[in-house]
């Protein structure tokens, strides 16, 4: 079974990742999608009658936790290191109307 | 002309109280220094594990058993994809397929009539930043450090019916997590907030009708009026037979009023999936069990004992239970000195005035269930009139010294001696002979001047019945 996936549902997906793509990217990415999906699709064909969903490669691990207990932070000038665009302390970003 | 109900559904998020972060080690505290509380888990930098805060995990499940909510076998959390400046790591550590709890329920009394509120849901997050906005240069700024802080989300059933039951239903979840001690609940600092879903439809119908979401609701009286007009709107549509939008509004405070959120339309697509760094998590029910057990009294239950225990009405129930501490201070009192009826009008009357005036909570007032109780006793006794209870209590207050050692210090006890009073009276009749002559004219009103002036004198120590008595026979005996 040959996967498909149109050159909207490309679009869709770069522009949930704030990508954009010229016209050629589009059909590049809309081939190599289609090849990841039909290489995940094989695993459609196991047999998985009697097998459990999981969510974790790591069955026998679980109910991993932490104490409740402050360690230091980073500085802040540590975190705003890589800040592009900085405001005193803060970092500055484009307003965006929500 | 159609009768039309409003539905709504609410989405109560609250951060929960624990010392450091859901899945990293850095300070909740709030008003830290801009971006001071933030490390490479919370920024989100590449190759980093978050692992979860045991204590969020547990106030979680507390808050989920409270709220008679059944804990899921499997717990585990995924990832909300999503692009915002707030959101460092491009998407939020959520629950989605399997969340904590499911169907639970909240009883909420409404006018009189009980009613229980359905929980859909109750699942464990992360916060994201805050964001100032600069109007001016179409700036925001960022500031991390709420990032990453445990938020529980509590998501109701569109069961409620009006903006106050909205109201009361809010109420009995913050008085809920209070009790538990598992959040401050701080809504001006953001410790809890809520959007509803509301929406309209003629009354009979089953069938939802389209809803809106509304957002920016930052109090209770927010929430009051921004579900009352939204409700009035929708209303106002259908009845001109105009269609609702579905769309997020928000409230504005200053106009009074909802309006939709400038927002580009697209769907939202979460591409929601197994948050790959966190292991699932179990917990076994004998441990559920023994959670459940050591749940504090609630306060639906804890006020239905004060009405049938301690006889007070529904009204002082509420009051008094809404906060643990109320409860808890009214109760020690009650069993220093049983007298129900007393301690609530104290407690509700002037130490709830002085509370609100000096912005304290009562467990951090210097004023104990002992010192109303020793107050109670002066007045019982009559060594200190009412009036002077008041004085006692600021005293209590300012210093936080005995009632007894404020009255002997200040020498507030009462003087019900009828020689002294006598003396006193006597003065007080000389000085104001124009008050005897309108009272032997027949103003009797003229009576209570003088006991006024005998008050004055005495600084409100004088025992009133017996001024009065005394004041009486003098006069009479000089008629
Ligand atoms: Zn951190």
């Amino acid at each position: 079974m040959k996967q498909r996936i149109d050159k909207k549902t490309v679009r869709h997906v770069a522009r949930l990742s704030r990508i954009s793509l010229s016209g050629k990217e589009v059909a590049l990415y809309q081939k190599q999608l289609a090849d990841i999906l039909d290489y995940i699709n094989q695993l459609n064909k196991a047999d998985t009658t009697g097998t459990p969903p999981t969510s974790h490669p790591l069955e026998s691990l679980k109910n991993v936790f932490r104490e409740d207990r402050v360690r230091k932070s980073l500085p802040a000038e540590k975190a705003l290191q890589n800040a592009p665009e900085r405001k005193d302390d803060f970092f500055s970003v484009p307003k965006i109307i929500e | 002309m159609k009768n039309f109900e409003v539905v709504i559904g609410l989405e109560v998020h609250v951060h929960l109280l624990t010392q450091s972060k859901a899945f990293c080690g850095c300070s909740t505290k709030f008003g830290l220094p801009p971006n001071s509380a933030t490390c490479p888990v919370c920024l989100g930098l590449p190759g980093v594990l978050p692992v979860l805060n045991e204590k969020a995990f547990l106030y979680a499940v507390k808050t989920a058993l409270a709220l008679n909510c059944q804990i899921q076998d499997v717990i585990k959390f995924d990832r909300k994809n999503y692009y915002y400046p707030d959101l460092p790591k491009n998407f939020q550590i959520s629950q989605y397929e399997m969340p904590l709890a499911h169907n639970g329920y909240v009883d909420i009394e409404h006018s009189g009539r009980e009613k229980k509120i359905r929980i859909n849901r109750v699942h464990l997050e992360e916060d994201a930043g805050k964001l100032m906005h600069d109007e001016k240069r179409g700036l925001s700024y960022l500031d991390l450090n709420r990032t990453g802080i445990p938020l529980l989300e509590i998501v109701s059933e569109p069961d409620l019916r009006s903006a106050e039951e909205t109201s009361t239903y809010l109420q009995n979840i913050k008085s809920i997590l209070l009790y538990l001690k598992v959040s401050d609940c701080n809504m001006e600092e953001g410790s809890l907030r809520c959007d509803a879903n509301i929406s309209v439809r003629p009354k009979g119908e089953n069938a939802l009708g389209v809803k809106a979401e509304l957002k920016n609701m930052n109090s209770f009286k927010a929430v009051r009026d921004a579900l009352s007009y939204e409700g009035r709107r929708q209303i106002d549509l259908r009845k001109k037979g105009e269609k609702i939008a579905q769309e997020t509004r928000l409230w504005d405070e200053a106009k009074a009023m909802t309006a939709p959120m400038r927002t580009k339309e697209e769907t939202h697509d979460y591409r929601y999936f197994p948050e790959p760094d966190l292991a699932p998590f179990t917990i076994e029910r004998v441990e559920i069990e023994k959670i459940k057990s050591a749940l504090p009294e609630l306060p639906q239950v804890k006020k239905k004992r004060f009405i049938s225990k301690y006889k007070v009405s529904e009204y002082d129930a509420n009051a008094l239970t809404r906060d643990r501490a109320v409860s808890d201070f009214f109760e020690e009192t009650i069993r220093i000195v049983d007298k129900p009826k007393e301690i609530v009008n104290w407690l509700l009357g002037d130490v709830a005035a002085i509370l609100n005036e000096r912005k304290i909570p009562i467990e951090k007032a210097p004023f104990k269930p002992a010192h109303l109780a020793s107050i109670l006793r002066l007045i019982q006794s009559e060594e200190i009139t009412g009036k002077i209870a008041k004085e006692v209590l600021q005293g209590v207050f300012d210093t936080g010294s005995q009632p007894e050692a404020i009255v002997d210090k200040k020498g507030l006890k009462q003087i019900k001696d009828a020689g002294e009073l006598s003396g006193i009276i006597e003065g007080v009749l000389t000085e104001n002979k124009k008050s005897v002559e309108d009272y032997k004219k027949g103003k009797k009103n003229a009576i209570t001047f003088m006991v006024g002036q005998v008050m004055k004198k005495t600084k409100g120590k004088a025992n009133p019945q017996k001024v009065n008595e005394i004041l009486r026979k003098k006069l009479g005996s000089q008629i």
